[in-house]
């Protein structure tokens, strides 16, 4: 009941404002000249002073964008990007040290109070020794780096992973502390030349978070990452990295808010995930970029490329999605299961609604023996939304026994809006079995009934019904975010019904 | 010409350009600019390539890189003839019109050689199947020289047709590019058993353009059989009226590459589409089937179930796209393909789509692709029955259950007949 209640408060406060985390932070900013050229890529690189070899890969990068063409197959409609009309760098201009409160600006501090983000460990970066060590109020406690723009401002309990051999810190710092890791894994799961939008992320990517679980740990808390666009006429290029050594575990949460602007905001970070043997990644993101207002202007266009690779035998990589923020939505969070016996999953709740457009799904690729796999997607189109499911399933000769089972769902709300599936099924081995099926319906008279007859309004029945609806994706979130996404899918759908 | 014989697109176009004055009408304006129209097309376009995405599955190099003669003028000798299934039949002999092997006396309806009646089609050729559509139906446009026409008045019940194709090897490779109208006018039905026969190295490039009045019903049975030097390129496009329906149900297996296309648009309440079919390969041979349903008025049901069976070093390919227009409230559109995999050299790649911008509708499409279910199995061999025979019966089991959809009893035999027939080849050849 309280989460119902929480659901309906957090509705009302939005009636008016209709996203919440539409503010702007007022604070001064550093920026690198407008425009992408090769003088930026050396520019960011300098600024983060890093070492040689990460400049030439930058470079190549680079060198393999401007030949490339911006993807046009996605289901999805907007104008040309004028590439040379951003700002690749933007930092917040106070010296920030993660190591102290005191050098964040507190205006950057107001943003995540008002973020909600758990930033409790504040206390424990202004210097509260010892306060890390004991979870306040007996709950499990959630590490967070922030990322402000484009760069990192602040990560907590660093030191209590610390001493379980974790490294969890923003990438540029770990190109600094860990350069040997860094350069071991960056671009082998993603590489600079992947994908137009990965390439360009490689070339001018600023910041991200950078992980590290060794042999044999368990992760002792989730790992959280917020990012926020904040700044004008910025893009954002993040990068994340997480490798899991043997045997280990790690349940990663990643948030993501923009402030309202009637221009649109590029996106396009990358994520790789490397596990080695009976190593586990949970990834779970919470997107809620700014969507535009109920006429389609502005928002971010997330261009976003994800993948994890199951190198270990037994490893096992999760994805779950909650999608309901970003004018355009272009993202594939992908597995490959190179172990035998590794395990990828896709858990994914998308929203579309005004004129928002989702092209999302994931790629499974079996390579290793009686690899397994489990696709989930849900997709909820409102208004002129337009919502399209695209996923791949490869099985390869060698992947004995591999076995896929995939389930897509669409739910139309309104009849202008659309619900499209586009899944493909490449299989090579006899052994393996494939399974895959589809539904798209609107929500039922009869349900809708059945609520209004017990004295829920429209809308209420309409976010329990879709609630119900996402239940299997919203299931496989940690808690805190799981009752953060049921609010959301409320607000998302907000004036789509009635 | 002092060049050695073009391949390909350009050895088309060659022959077009050789050839447009002596093509069945020639000298109607008309087709004259149809046929130019496609041959501009086709010159832009050239044989799709696996880079174009409805070609993403299926190579056609081995069709583009070779090289193609005409059919020889006239067929000399006895030709074979399958046995009958119906007592009305049109036969044609490397895509043209044998007068001389069909029975079509005594039926209430025009139907013969389209070549010969190309007034009656002027208003029809081509208004279904555009010459910009698909290359390959304008290739089919720029050099077709005959096909059937099939004109049916209101309320008429054509009963049962045949319509059989058979190429003759005369020994180099040739190409035939039949072009068939079919019109059932309001409330007519009619059923035609289809069967392509022939050996050689040939390209067969049907394309159909089928009209389905108000009440129409049309049952369409396909079976796709020529031997495996044979490429196969089938095109359908399929227009239904409200309360029309058709019925398709296609076996492919024979053909070095068969590609089973079927546009198919439901343009009136309450219309119908079934396509259905069972496609299969074996060592050396890939079987394609795609279909795009086009759900463009309310209250239309489609249904569609493709089954695969794959032997050897094969491939299938299964796309299948459900379109849902605004206006198309109340769809039931369903898809279900299914595959089984008989070799560990077999590759089978299906993508199924929904593309949906009606909200009141039920829609759903299933895949699944697997080997003979082990379970199955074990409980027919612990009852006694041997390995080889229980596989033949689950294979069987399998096939059968698509024509199940079938009602025709003729059309179900014939049916079931050339999936038995494939099925006892292979098993013999195990």
């Amino acid at each position: 009941m309280p989460a119902v209640n929480e659901t309906i408060e957090t509705v009302q406060s939005v009636a008016e404002s209709g996203y919440k985390w539409g503010f702007e932070t007022d604070i001064e900013m550093e920026f690198a000249p407008k425009g992408l050229n090769e003088d930026i890529v050396r520019f960011i690189s300098a600024k983060k002073n890093e070492p040689e070899w990460l400049l030439e890969w930058r470079l190549r990068a680079f060198a393999a964008w401007k030949t490339m063409e911006e993807p046009r197959w996605a289901a999805v409609k907007y104008p040309p990007i004028d590439y040379q009309d951003s700002y690749y760098y933007a930092a917040p201009k106070e010296k920030v040290g993660p190591k102290s409160l005191d050098e964040v600006d507190p205006e950057l501090l107001k943003t995540y109070a008002k973020l909600g983000i758990p930033l409790r460990e504040q206390e424990i970066l202004a210097g509260v020794e010892g306060a890390g060590s004991v979870p306040a109020e007996g709950r499990m406690p959630v590490a967070v780096d922030a990322v402000f723009d484009s760069v990192s401002v602040a990560t907590s309990y660093k030191e209590r992973l610390g001493k379980e051999g974790i490294i969890f810190c923003s990438i540029s710092e770990a190109v600094q502390t860990h350069p040997e890791l860094v350069r071991k894994y960056l671009g082998t799961v993603v590489p600079q030349g992947d994908n137009f939008f990965a390439a360009l992320n490689s070339a001018v990517f600023t910041d991200g978070s950078f992980v590290y679980i060794p042999k044999g740990v368990r992760c002792p808390m989730e790992l959280s990452t917020y990012f926020r666009i904040n700044a004008k006429s910025t893009g954002q290029f993040e990068r994340t990295l997480i490798v899991a050594d043997e045997g280990s575990y790690v349940s990663y949460l990643e948030g993501c808010t923009a402030p309202m602007r009637d221009e649109n905001q590029l996106h396009a970070a990358v994520v790789e995930l490397v596990a080695m043997d009976d190593a586990t990644i949970k990834y779970s993101t919470v997107q809620n970029w700014y969507p535009g207002d109920a006429e389609g202007k502005g928002g971010i266009y997330n261009f976003v490329t994800k993948r994890g690779a199951c190198r270990g035998a037994r490893s096992k990589i999760s994805w779950t999605q909650v999608e309901t923020g970003s004018a355009i939505t272009w993202k594939y969070p992908s597995c490959i299961l190179q172990g035998e016996d590794s395990v990828g999953e896709f858990y994914s709740v998308a929203i579309t609604n005004n004129y928002q457009q989702a092209d999302t799904g994931t790629k499974m690729f079996h390579i290793g023996p009686r690899t397994r796999s489990t696709i989930v997607s849900k997709g909820i189109s409102a208004g002129h939304g337009q919502n399209t499911y695209r996923g791949l399933v490869r099985i390869g000769a060698k992947a004995t026994g591999a076995r896929n089972f995939t389930q897509c769902d669409s739910l139309l709300i309104g009849d202008l809006c659309g619900a499209h599936t586009v899944p493909y099924i490449e299989n090579r081995c006899v052994t393996a079995k494939v399974e895959h099926e589809a539904t798209t319906s609107r929500i039922a008279e009869d349900q809708l009934f059945y609520c209004r007859q017990r004295g829920l309004t429209q809308e209420e029945a309409v976010g329990l019904i879709v609630n119900g609806f996402c239940r299997e994706v919203l299931k496989e979130l940690p808690m805190e975010f799981a009752v953060e996404a049921q609010k959301l899918l409320q607000i998302s759908l907000e004036g789509s019904v009635g | 010409m002092t060049a050695p014989v073009a391949t390909g697109a350009a050895g088309f176009l060659a022959r077009y350009e050789g050839l447009k004055d002596h093509l069945p009408g020639a000298r109607k304006p008309w087709l004259n600019a149809l046929r130019a129209d496609a041959a501009v097309h086709f010159a832009a376009r050239g044989f799709p390539t696996r880079r174009i995405e409805q070609w993403k599955y299926t190579d056609l190099a081995p069709v583009a890189q070779a090289s193609f003669a005409e059919p020889l003028t006239m067929v000399e000798g006895a030709i074979a003839l399958p046995v009958a299934n119906a007592a009305h039949r049109a036969v044609f002999v490397d895509g043209r019109f044998r007068s001389d092997l069909s029975t079509l006396d005594g039926l209430a309806y025009r139907v013969g050689s389209l070549a010969q009646d190309l007034n009656a089609a002027e208003p029809f050729l081509g208004a279904l199947a555009k010459p910009g559509s698909e290359p390959l139906v304008a290739l089919n446009t720029m050099l077709f020289e005959d096909g059937i026409l099939i004109d049916l008045p209101e309320g008429v019940d054509g009963g049962l047709l045949e319509l059989v194709s058979i190429a003759v090897d005369p020994g180099r490779p040739f190409a035939f590019h039949p072009r068939h109208l079919v019109r059932l006018g309001a409330g007519a039905r009619l059923t035609v058993i289809e069967t392509a026969t022939g050996r050689g190295q040939c390209l067969h490039n049907p394309v159909f353009e089928i009209e389905v009045a108000e009440g129409a019903t049309f049952t369409h049975g396909r079976m796709l059989q020529e031997e495996a030097t044979v490429f196969h390129l089938s095109t359908i496009y399929a227009t239904i009226a409200a309360g029309g329906t058709y019925d398709n149900f296609t076996v492919a297996a024979g053909p070095r590459l068969t590609r089973n296309e079927i546009h198919a648009a439901l343009t009136g309440p309450k219309a119908a589409c079934h396509m259905n079919g069972a496609q299969m390969a074996a060592d050396g041979q890939h079987v394609d089937t795609t279909t795009a349903l086009d759900h463009a008025a309310p209250d239309c049901a489609s249904r569609q179930t493709y089954k695969t069976v794959l032997a050897g070093r094969s491939r299938g390919v299964f796309q299948g796209k459900i379109f849902v227009h605004q206006v198309a409230q109340k769809t039931d559109g369903y898809q279900m393909n299914q595959a089984l995999l008989l070799s560990e050299d077999a590759e089978i790649d299906s993508k199924p789509q929904l593309e949906i911008y009606a909200d009141d509708v039920k829609c759903s499409h299933g895949a699944t692709v697997g080997a003979l279910d082990a379970d199955s199995l074990f409980y027919l061999r612990s009852r006694g029955i041997p390995e080889s025979q229980a596989k033949a019966m689950l294979v069987e089991a399998f096939l059968h259950e698509a024509v199940e959809t079938v009602t025709d009893e003729t059309l179900r035999a014939a049916l079931t007949r050339a999936l038995d027939n494939w099925w006892s080849r292979q098993g013999k050849a195990a």
